[in-house]
């Protein structure tokens, strides 16, 4: 499911619930160049929803949502420039 | 990974959630240094939620101990805490609440001799003081100091609070230029006050700290804000710094700090009004 786009970093969010999928999302992404990718997995089925919107409204771009394995989900992320 | 422990990123994810704050504005709270001069009405709710809110380190100054009348309104303090000094069970409640914080405790009464070491290593002074002396001395100098003051004062149901932040608006000699004389603003203990008002204003100061440090939205820079408690309404008084002003205008008269003694307010027994500089 991954696109051949370039991930700047990855974090492996299995075990973590809302709202900390996307309180440690943001944490990482915060670190990040603008423009830059972050990939998230998840195993939490709510924070497929939530943690896109939440970056939505804070203004990143979400360029995925998709299956990432058994029972998981990346969430491609593109920081706001 | 992470710039917070597990803990922290859970005890303030609600922070770091706002847009406005994030990690880098957990970070700014952490790294802040707040003097909080009074441990009383307007001290006390306001140091609760600077502390609860991950603020790095939180002065507190106070040289009088608890009494039993306080704890109608002034919640850092437990019944248990009466004859205790004041500052050490505001340690004991901040701790309490969030052992992450450094609590700097300061049992003095502020002076014109210690006001300017007490305020130095912090960034912003948020005043609680119950009386119009060290009000003014310390409006007198965080001007002096540039440093950001938040001040509030409540009587009976009413409530005002400004946010002073030296060369950008006014401060609170330009909308007050003196004193009331001794005796004409009656002091909570003869006019009485309502414990809920010092939690509004107290945690209205925090708010005012809050945005201050994080650099986020509109402080009451200009701005009186009045709370009428009865009425149950806000207003709001815009003001501008005067140029006249004695201690932050362009040909300032009050260029050393003064002490003004106005000590005893009590009807009948009131002090020749004006100044006594003994400063």
């Amino acid at each position: 499911m991954s696109d051949a786009r370039q991930v700047h970093r990855e974090l492996d969010l299995k075990g973590e619930v809302c709202p900390y999928t996307f309180v440690k999302s943001k944490l990482v992404l915060e670190t990040m160049a603008p423009g830059e990718i972050l990939r998230v997995i998840v195993d939490y089925p709510p924070a497929t929803s939530n943690v896109p919107r939440s970056m939505e409204s804070e203004g990143h771009r979400v360029l995925s949502v998709g299956p990432a394995g058994q029972g998981a989900w990346e969430i491609v992320v593109r920081k706001k420039d | 990974m992470f710039p917070f422990t597990e803990d922290e990123i859970v005890r303030y994810s609600r922070n770091i959630i706002l847009q406005e704050v994030g990690g880098v504005g957990q970070q700014k709270l952490k790294d802040a240094r707040v003097l909080v001069v009074g441990a009383g009405g307007l001290g006390s709710p306001a140091a609760l939620y600077l502390a609860a809110a991950g603020v790095g380190t939180i002065g507190i100054v106070d040289h009088d101990t608890v009494d039993l009348s306080n704890l109608q309104r002034q919640i850092l303090h437990r019944t248990q805490d009466v004859g205790k000094p004041k500052v050490e069970s505001a340690r004991r409640a901040l701790e309490d609440l969030n052992p992450g914080v450094r609590v700097e405790t300061y049992p003095v009464r502020l002076t014109a001799a210690n006001v300017m070491d007490l305020i130095r290593d912090y960034d912003v002074v948020v005043d609680g003081v119950d009386n119009f002396a060290t009000r003014y001395l310390l409006n007198d100098a965080c001007v002096m100091a540039g440093k950001p003051l938040v001040d509030a004062g409540i009587l009976r149901w009413d409530g005002l609070m400004m946010t002073i932040k030296p060369g950008e608006g006014p401060c609170y000699r330009c909308v007050f230029p003196e004193p009331p004389p001794a005796g004409v603003i009656p002091t909570c203990q003869e006019a009485g006050v309502i414990g809920a008002l010092a939690g509004v204003m107290g945690t209205l100061q925090a708010m005012e700290v809050i945005k201050l440090l994080l650099g986020v939205g509109q402080t009451l820079t200009g701005r009186l804000l009045l709370f009428d408690g009865l009425e149950g309404r806000f207003r709001q008084v815009s003001a501008s710094r005067d140029p006249n002003c004695p201690v932050c205008g362009d040909n300032p008269t009050v260029t050393e700090l003064v002490e003004y003694d106005l000590a005893c307010d009590l009807p009948g027994t009131s002090a020749p009004a004006g100044a006594a500089d003994r400063g």
